[in-house]
């Protein structure tokens, strides 16, 4: 009897230590993100305002997000204009200075405490005040056009420009994409360099074989990061621009705050919030699709990954 | 050669240093400028005017920022503390026990390390409003409680690396001791895990001290205001900005994230690529 019980307990010691364990985690889960998912699905069809009891509508929500919302087609408009032009400028520009900094050069290591420095005040309202100066008529920028002989304007103000000073903002931060190519530019084996340098190959022809292919898994990695944060930018809109000139920088994540937290529409900002996962999730299906093509995977298992 | 190929690298790196950081030296500049001479792209105010930290700390009508900076500190305590006890427990589990459905689970973590958090926020209000948390930090401390605040997962993730990474020989000679599984967790697992530990809580106070979408959410009277909201009130409230007072402001502002960063720079910087390129 009591060995059954002990040999009972043994067996299920693990699973029950398991799931206590794990217990934070799981709650969390069902009551934080699962539940209020289904829960979100469930408000975009109906009319709900925190007072009242959500409403039952239907498709209505839907129908007029994509036949009468005029916002709607400009904030996605905007996001995606954001997202094409900033996050393959921000990654271009993450290998590029990654690439100078994967060197063994005296004093490296300010140089790259310089270089990160700007990502590391990350999206803090700090840097949006910055931001905000510095591109109006009279900020630093156009200071530094004027040495150029450049006559400048007030960026910020201009509706062609408003959005440019964001994207260049965001562009400046590219610091966590840069540090995760260095790692990924350490782990490309030199024997690889060697070889192609034996077989007389150039250094740029050696970029373009050995390093982008050798690299691509992590190229992949930072584009999907970088895009499905890209669509969800806020705070620097938000402070910077407020949303303007004229709707210029209203991003979507702006409007979803508007309807559901400034005219508390729940319904209406759980039926945005929802198209922005399927928007979000297509174009990550459509980066993984397109993996295929340009994503190199070692196959001898020289390489983790 | 070498010699020059070394300058020229060294040109170019001094270049693309100093395109990038000066903006921020600028800001340290302007901290003591007056509004005149904003428009001067010059680092240097012609007098260093320290009035712009005194008058700015005490900008906002009868709060000053020490108040905001409790504020914020409270709040930040609260989080890291409920994040580093919820996050390693979990990864506990992952790493070292096995139950039903751990894969599952496993994968399902995975998941929400890339869920838009938009697509729960409205829910999220909706139930901390009914619960009357609304103007508390509740709302932060709880979800850090479930390991399910700003980057629960991905803490979570990067510590279930961590303790894979440990000799499992040690917990099992405890097993035989007859060590239970909370001891082994508590008495050999945690303080192994120390330096990824400290890796997460550096992470979760930058990230939690910049946030700015959960604050402008969840507090809204001035008495519980952080740092950002007081920032984004400063800038809101005034007629004619005094941008000196803004940025001695919002320079502070960024000094206890600079600080952990040169302090902590090597953890911070390993911590973001084993973390990051395993995934």
């Amino acid at each position: 009897m009591n060995n059954t019980k002990r040999a009972f307990l043994k067996r299920w010691d693990s699973p029950i230590a398991g799931y206590l364990f794990l217990s934070p985690w799981l709650i969390g889960f069902l009551l934080l993100t699962l539940g209020p998912m289904g829960m979100s699905l469930y408000y975009a069809f109906t009319d709900y305002s925190l007072l009242r009891a959500p409403e039952w509508v239907g498709l209505e929500n839907f129908k007029r997000i994509f036949l009468e919302d005029d916002l709607f087609r400009l904030s996605l408009k905007v996001t995606l204009l954001f997202v094409v032009v900033s996050v393959p400028m921000k990654l271009a520009f993450a290998l590029c200075v990654a690439l100078i900094l994967n060197k063994d050069v005296r004093g490296m290591s300010y140089y790259r405490t310089m270089i990160y420095f700007p990502s590391l005040i990350g999206t803090s309202i700090a840097v949006a005040i910055l931001w905000k100066n510095m591109f109006s008529q009279d900020g630093l920028f156009n200071q530094f056009l004027g040495l150029l002989g450049i006559e400048g304007k007030a960026w910020i103000s201009d509706p062609d420009t408003a959005l440019g000073t964001l994207i260049l903002l965001v562009v400046w931060q590219f610091g966590s994409s840069m540090i995760i190519f260095l790692a990924g530019l350490k782990q490309i084996p030199a024997d690889l360099y060697e070889a192609s340098s034996v077989d007389g190959a150039s250094k740029v022809k050696q970029f373009f074989s050995v390093t982008l292919p050798m690299l691509s898994p992590i190229i992949l990695f930072n584009l999907v990061l970088q895009t499905i944060n890209s669509f969800q930018m806020f705070t620097q809109a938000f402070v910077i621009t407020k949303g303007g000139p004229i709707n210029s920088t209203y991003v979507y994540v702006m409007y979803l705050y508007e309807r559901g937290f400034a005219r508390f529409q729940m319904g209406y900002a759980s039926a945005l919030a929802w198209i922005l996962l399927i928007i979000i999730g297509i174009a990550t299906a459509v980066i993984f699709a397109s993996a295929k093509y340009w994503v190199h995977y070692e196959t001898e298992g020289g390489k983790e990954k | 050669m070498t010699l020059s190929k070394n300058s020229i690298q060294h040109l170019l790196l001094l270049t693309a240093s100093i395109l990038m950081i000066y903006p921020v030296f600028w800001w340290m500049g302007a901290s003591f400028k007056i509004n005149a001479e904003m428009s001067s792209a010059s680092l240097f105010p012609e007098k260093l005017r320290w009035s712009n930290y005194m008058e700015g700390w005490s900008a906002v009508p009868n709060f000053n920022f020490t108040h905001f900076y409790l504020n914020t500190f409270e709040l930040i305590a609260g989080v890291l503390f409920t994040t580093v006890i919820s996050t390693s427990l979990v990864a506990f589990a992952f790493a070292r026990l096995d139950f039903p459905l751990r894969k599952l689970w496993f994968a399902i973590l995975m998941i929400t390390l890339m869920l838009p958090q938009q697509v729960t926020i409205v829910p999220q209000y909706v139930m901390f409003n009914m619960l009357g948390w609304i103007n508390t930090y509740l709302p932060f401390y709880i979800p850090h409680m479930l390991a399910a605040g700003t980057g629960g997962a991905f803490f979570v993730y990067l510590l279930i690396q961590f303790i894979r990474s440990i000799p499992k020989d040690l917990d099992e000679a405890a097993k035989i001791d007859g060590c239970s599984w909370f001891g082994i967790y508590w008495r050999i697992v945690l303080p192994l895990t120390k330096p990824a530990l400290v890796t997460i809580a550096i992470y979760c106070f930058l990230w939690t001290w910049d946030d700015f979408f959960g604050q402008l959410l969840y507090i809204n009277s001035v008495d519980k205001y952080t740092v950002n909201l007081a920032l984004k009130l400063f800038i809101d409230s005034q007629g004619t900005i005094e941008w000196g007072q803004l940025f001695a402001m919002s320079l502070a502002s960024i000094l206890p994230a600079v600080l952990i960063f040169f302090l902590a720079q090597k953890h911070f910087v390993e911590g973001i690529s084993s973390g990051a390129v395993k995934g």
